[in-house]
Formats: C-alpha cells, structure tokens, sequence
C-alpha cells in the first residue's frame, strides 16, 4: 500500500516538476488543512470554498508567484492532524499552511509548528488562548477569538436593550465556555446580572430539558451554540412557546446554518466580526461571488478561508513574493494591513490577532431570505476589548467555572 | 495457540530486518513518522490481543490505557515537574494500577456483559478528560511535553523514535508471545475455550483472567507512554470510543490469536487513515469496503487467512507439506 502511495506520489512530483520547469519562478506550496469526513465536514466544505473563491479572484498567483494548493483531510482528529502537518510539510514541501478547522486541532500542532518555524495562518480556530497566553510566534489569525465579539454584545445587552437578568445556554466544550464568560464579564461590568449558566452537551440531541430549566426571572436567553446546534436549539424553543427575547453567539445564526432555519431565528441579535448583509462594496462583491458560486451566503467558515488566503496575499506582496526568509516573512504576515476586505479594515495586534470591527446584527427576513442585518458596528474592537492586555492576560483564561472578579 | 511454525520465524525475521531498515529505504520523515505510529498503535493492539484472542473477553474500552497513560505522561512530566522516566515510570504504574482496578469491576460479568462494563468504564474516562477542564485542558487537549534525551539520544529526530518505539514492540512481542506460552497463559486459553472444565480441574479461572486483563492494560499503557511522547499533546479523543473500537478493528482485521495479526491490522488501519486519506477523500468508505472484504474472504483475519489460502494453494500443487488448519478448530465453544 505505501509502495503504491509513494509511486503514486513520486509520478506526481514528476509530472509537475515537467509541468513547472519551463515556468521562471517556482510556485508557492500552501498545505491547506480542511475536514472532509466526519461531524466538521460542513464547515470544512465551506472553508475549501472561501479558500478556493480567493484563489480564483488572484488567478492562482500572488506576488506574481502561482499558488499552489494541496489539500488534506485532519478528519477532525488531534492526532491525524498532526500528521497531516507533517505530510504537507515534510512530504509535500508546504512553506505556508492555512487552517485546521478546530481550535483542539490548532493546539495538537502547537508544538511541531514551532519545530519547523512554519508560519500557519488560522481560518477558523478561536480558542482565546492561541493568541493570548500561549502565543507561537509563527501563528497568525484570520478569524476573531471567541470573546472578542462578545465583549460588545455583553456591553450592548446592557446599554442598549436595557437586559438585567440574562441566562447562558451554551454548547459544553471550550468555544462555549469562553464566549459565555466573554459575554458575562463586559454584561455584568455595565450592570446586568447573569442569573443562570446552562451548559448542554455538544451533541445534545434534543433541549427540551435545559429550554424548561430556563428561570422565568430572565429577561433575555443568550445562546450560544456552534455547528448545527442552533437550528435545533432555536426550533425547539419556539416549539417550547418561549417568548423571552434571544441573543445569540455569530455562531448560533451563522449565515451557514441560517439557510436551514425558519422564523424562530427572526429577531435573534447577535454579534459577528462578519455578516454576508454588511453594506461595504468589498463585502458586496464578495457575497455576490459566493452566491454566483456556491448558491449560499458565506458564513463564519468560507469568510474565515477567504481571509486567510488574503493574509496570504497580502504579506507575500510585502516580501514581493520572496519566501524564503521565513522570519521577514512571518513578520509581513504580522505586519498584514487590509484597508478593504469582507470584514472592514484589519490590522493586526502584536499578538498575531486581527483587531475588527464588530457587527451587532439582527435576524430579518428580505426578498424571502432570512439576513445577518447590521443594527450597529463597534469599530476597530481587539480581542481584549478594551481592557490592558498585560491586564487581561493576568488572570486565567474564560472557562466553564469563570466568575467575574467582584 | 501460537505456533512458531518454521514459515512463520522465517516471516518474522524479514518483517524485523524490513523494519530495521525502513528509515533507509523511505526517502522522507513523514514516512517514518508514519512508520512510528504503526509501531505504536501495533502495540496497543497486541495487548488487546490478548484479552480478545486468548482470552475471549473482547473490550471496547481499550483507549483507556492508551489515554490514560497518555495523560499522565504529559501532566506529570510538562505541568508537574516529574522528569521524563519518572513521568513515564509512574505514569505506566498508575495506568497498571487502574487497569487491575478495571478487571476487578468488569470481570464481574463475562461476554456481552464484559463488552458493556468496558464500554461504560472507558466513556466515563472520556467524560472526565473532557469535563474535567483544569486538570486535562477539556477539549483543547494538554501538550507541552518534551521527547526525552535516554542516553543522551535526541528522540527528536524521527529515525530516533522510530528505533526507541520499535524496541518496545519487539519487548511487547517477545514478552506476550512468552505470556501466551506460559502456564497462565496457556491456562488463559483455556478459561477461554472450557471455563467449567477449567473451574472443575480446580484453576482459578477469574484469577487468571484478571492477571491476564492486568498484563493487557500495562502493554496499553506503554502504547500509551509512546503516544505522549509521540505526538507531544493528548486529546480527549483518544480516549474516546471510537479509539477503542479502531483497536478492536485491528485485532479483528489482522486476526485474533495470533501474534503478527494485530501489528498487520494496525499497519492497515494507520495507512489507510493517515496516508491513503490523502489520495482518496472517501477513505472512510474504502476502510468500510476493505474491513468488508476481509469479513467474506477471511473471516479469521488477514495473517490466519492469508496462511488458509496458502495452504489451499500448496495442496493443489500437491505438495501438502503444511496441512490448512481451518481456524474453528482452534475456537470450540
């Protein structure tokens, strides 16, 4: 079987080394993690198509270098991602990488990453502690953390809304966690009060049981939930008769699930770095191609790939294309400034974070199709809000047990 | 039984010269690395060999050790200060010590019972690296843990691994084919084959399965000691049951009671899932198909199975050297 695969593999090499020998710059190899088998596979499919989407707007080539994109599948598991790392950069001969999907999977290869002094550019992990407390010199992100949009709904609920009394239903696992504690430390510091956290568990298959947990006392639910898990939550409670107000994560109504739902999604507010309705021409090319394309609005993971691959873009310009001082490189890539991009404006923080613009958005129907509509924009947020980061990285990170400091 | 048939040395002898000298014949690391997960995951499932082909007690909760082991390594080793063969010593002891604990509670019951406890054993595992946030970092996994330098060797370096992973392989398959040898072995079989019989010639059948189960979880554990050390991160994931039940398939796939079964088995699994994904995006289908092909052809395994076929095609030639066993003789029940 190996012999096959390196036969295989060894006729490929040979071809394209046919195929580029008569090109004067060699192209550029970027190992592209995705997940195409198992519970991810949707979002992985929407990554493949923002990545591919930007590909295509450059016409294969950066910097004037061709692009050339190879593609492996982490099944959504640590320890296969890990080798699939070391497949693109060992086998293949990847000098950049883009992806992996989930923030458990970004964290396996922590390590090996910065073994080989890969530079990785992050299209969808958010996990708080990638940027923050464990930052790798070689990582950048494309994407906001989990709290960073909900640092401004927390202040928003409470301003704006007049909430006092909120209940958390969130997914059990870390992004859970950490938006929770993002939303109830920024809610509870404009004077609201979270009165009950409900964690339910990732593959929860019904929530009919935490929905009639819910305190009557709670002026507003903020849910939040990653994958499918919205859909099903927001059905289920309408089917429940609930009529308390919903916030939601960007996650919960993300344009990528927002297809499937109905009218228990109308009304829910929530806030996104993103929304396929923001009013800039760079978004409305952008969703137009999407939509010429694929048919769908892009969500959280095909804006996520289609950023990464601008990050890509736009440092290899810096460097005129010249990769092979990875330490000038990565520093371009830190360095990365988009003045007009689907999100707004992006530059990023010393930490390898992009500090964004915060869409408050509002479910609505328009000509038939449910929309993230933007009610208000928080510019230019960072992933410590408005906090010192020497400050914010003192204490501990968000997790399931996180209380505010009184 | 194990039956060292001459075929079978001489086999074994090309598999470890192969071995010995695959970093040399594979022109990238990633091809070792792929090497050195074999070896690792052959020796979790020898050891679930030896509750599933010689004892007959199948498990499904196999991970357990592997991530167990796992997770102490790296915790006691990158957040608690043990250096690395303390961290591995004790973090192989303890996963001993929870696996005589594991017996006692699941051999309780035998059959689909035993498949239950084990289940139910290893999901609360599962439950604990997953919820337990501050201790196990929940679903984001614990990393941070540093390949040791024994004897001043930088397991960093891949080939290195490799041959430090392989010595424990060929420790496992020397010691467990001794296992199976053995008086309490072979008297394992037969708790398997003839429980009454066994319990009226006075054996203690419940003690010589717990051994057995004890013996099966410390391998376990020293797959699991590699794996930390290996991947330098442990994840809720292989604790979970899809782990065990990849083991089970291995076993399964290779051939249950023989000694080169499970390591064929895992090559076949870790190849398929690390390397053929690569090629084929349905590669999930194709293990599908494959594990499908095997259950009509070989319903023995491949390694039984691949003799059987031998055999058939040695007596057509009329050279009936070797007589084909067919394997239900070795499984009364």
């Amino acid at each position: 079987m190996r012999r096959i695969a390196t036969l295989f593999s060894t006729t490929f090499l040979m071809g394209w080394a046919l195929v580029t020998a008569s090109e004067a710059a060699e192209p550029l190899k970027v190992g592209f993690m995705t997940v195409r088998s198992g519970a991810l596979a949707a979002g992985g499919r929407q990554m493949e198509e923002g990545l591919q989407l930007c590909i295509d707007a450059h016409r294969g080539e950066m910097a004037g270098r061709k692009i050339q994109i190879i593609t492996a599948d982490t099944a959504g598991q640590p320890a296969v991602t890990k080798t699939k790392a070391q497949e693109l950069i060992e086998r293949d001969g990847a000098q950049v990488l883009i992806g992996p999907l989930a923030a458990f999977e970004a964290l396996a290869i922590d390590d090996y990453i910065r073994q080989t002094k890969t530079p990785i550019i992050s299209p969808s992990a958010a996990a708080e502690d990638l940027t923050q407390r464990k930052p790798n010199p070689w990582f950048v992100r494309a994407v906001g953390t989990s709290a960073q949009a909900h640092h401004p709904l927390g202040e928003y609920a409470a301003k704006e809304l007049h909430y006092k009394r909120i209940a958390i239903v969130a997914d059990d696992f870390a992004f859970g966690h950490e938006i929770a504690a993002g939303f109830q430390r920024t809610f509870e510091q404009n004077g609201g009060k979270v009165i009950q956290k409900l964690w339910s568990p990732l593959n929860a298959a019904e929530y009919g049981t935490y929905i009639s947990q819910i305190d009557p006392n709670a002026d507003a639910v903020f849910a939040a939930f990653a994958g499918g898990n919205g859909i099903k939550f927001l059905g289920e409670y309408k089917n429940y008769g609930m009529q308390k107000p919903i916030l939601g994560a960007m996650t919960t109504v993300d344009e990528g699930i927002l297809k499937r739902m109905g009218d228990e999604a109308l009304g829910v507010i929530s806030a996104g770095w993103y929304s396929a309705a923001i009013d800039t021409p760079a978004n409305k090319k952008f969703v137009e191609a999407v939509r010429k394309s694929y048919g769908a609005d892009p969500g959280y993971y095909t804006v996520g790939a289609y950023m990464a691959c601008q990050f890509l873009n736009n440092a290899l310009e810096q460097v005129k294309g010249d990769i092979s001082d990875k330490a000038a490189f990565m520093k371009a890539l830190r360095n990365v400034n988009i003045p007009e991009s689907p999100y707004g404006q992006v530059k990023l923080d010393q930490y390898g974070q992009p500090i964004l613009d915060i869409a408050i958005r509002k479910v609505e129907r328009k000509d038939g199709k449910l929309q993230n509509t933007v009610i208000k924009t928080y510019p230019a947020v960072s992933q410590f809000w408005t906090y010192k980061p020497e400050e914010f990285l003192k204490s501990p990170v968000y997790s399931r047990d996180w209380t505010p400091v009184k | 039984m194990i039956s060292t048939s001459r075929p079978q040395i001489v086999l074994g002898l090309v598999a470890i010269a192969a071995l010995l000298a695959m970093p040399w014949l594979v022109t990238s690391d990633y091809y070792v690395n792929i090497a050195t997960q074999i070896v690792i995951a052959a020796i979790l499932a020898m050891s679930l060999n030896v509750l599933v082909g010689f004892g007959g007690m199948v498990s499904l909760g196999h991970a357990s050790y592997l991530g167990v082991a796992a997770y102490l390594t790296v915790y006691l080793t990158a957040h608690a200060g043990f250096g690395p063969l303390a961290g591995a010593l004790a973090a192989i002891a303890a996963t001993t010590i929870l696996a005589m604990l594991f017996g006692y509670l699941a051999l309780r019951a035998s059959g689909l019972g035993f498949l239950m406890i084990t289940l139910a054993l290893g999901q609360i595992l599962w439950g604990i690296a997953y919820r337990w946030a501050s201790l196990t970092g929940g679903d984001n996994g614990l990393g941070g843990a540093v390949r040791p330098h024994p004897l001043g060797v930088d397991l960093m370096n891949p080939t290195a691994f490799f041959y430090f992973a392989l010595i424990f392989l060929a420790a496992a398959m020397w010691l467990i084919s001794r296992f199976i040898q053995s008086g309490l072995g072979q008297s394992l079989q037969g708790a398997r084959d003839q429980p009454r019989r066994m319990r009226a010639l006075g054996y203690n059948v419940w003690l010589i399965q717990w051994l057995s189960f004890v013996f099966a979880g410390f391998w376990g554990a020293i797959a699991g000691m590699l794996y930390a050390y290996y991947n330098q991160f442990v994840s809720p994931q292989t604790l979970h049951l899809t782990t065990s039940a990849e083991t089970l398939l291995m076993v399964i796939a290779g051939g249950t009671g023989t000694l080169f079964g499970p390591i064929v088995g895992a090559a076949l699994v870790v190849i398929l899932k690390n390397v053929v994904s690569a090629y084929i995006t349905r590669w999930l289908m194709l293990l599908g198909i494959i594990f499908v092909t095997i259950v009509m052809f070989m319903p023995e395994g491949l390694v039984p199975g691949t003799r059987r076929l031998r055999g058939i095609v040695r007596k057509r030639r009329g050279s009936p050297t070797t007589p084909a066993l067919p394997v239900t003789e070795e499984r009364p029940t």
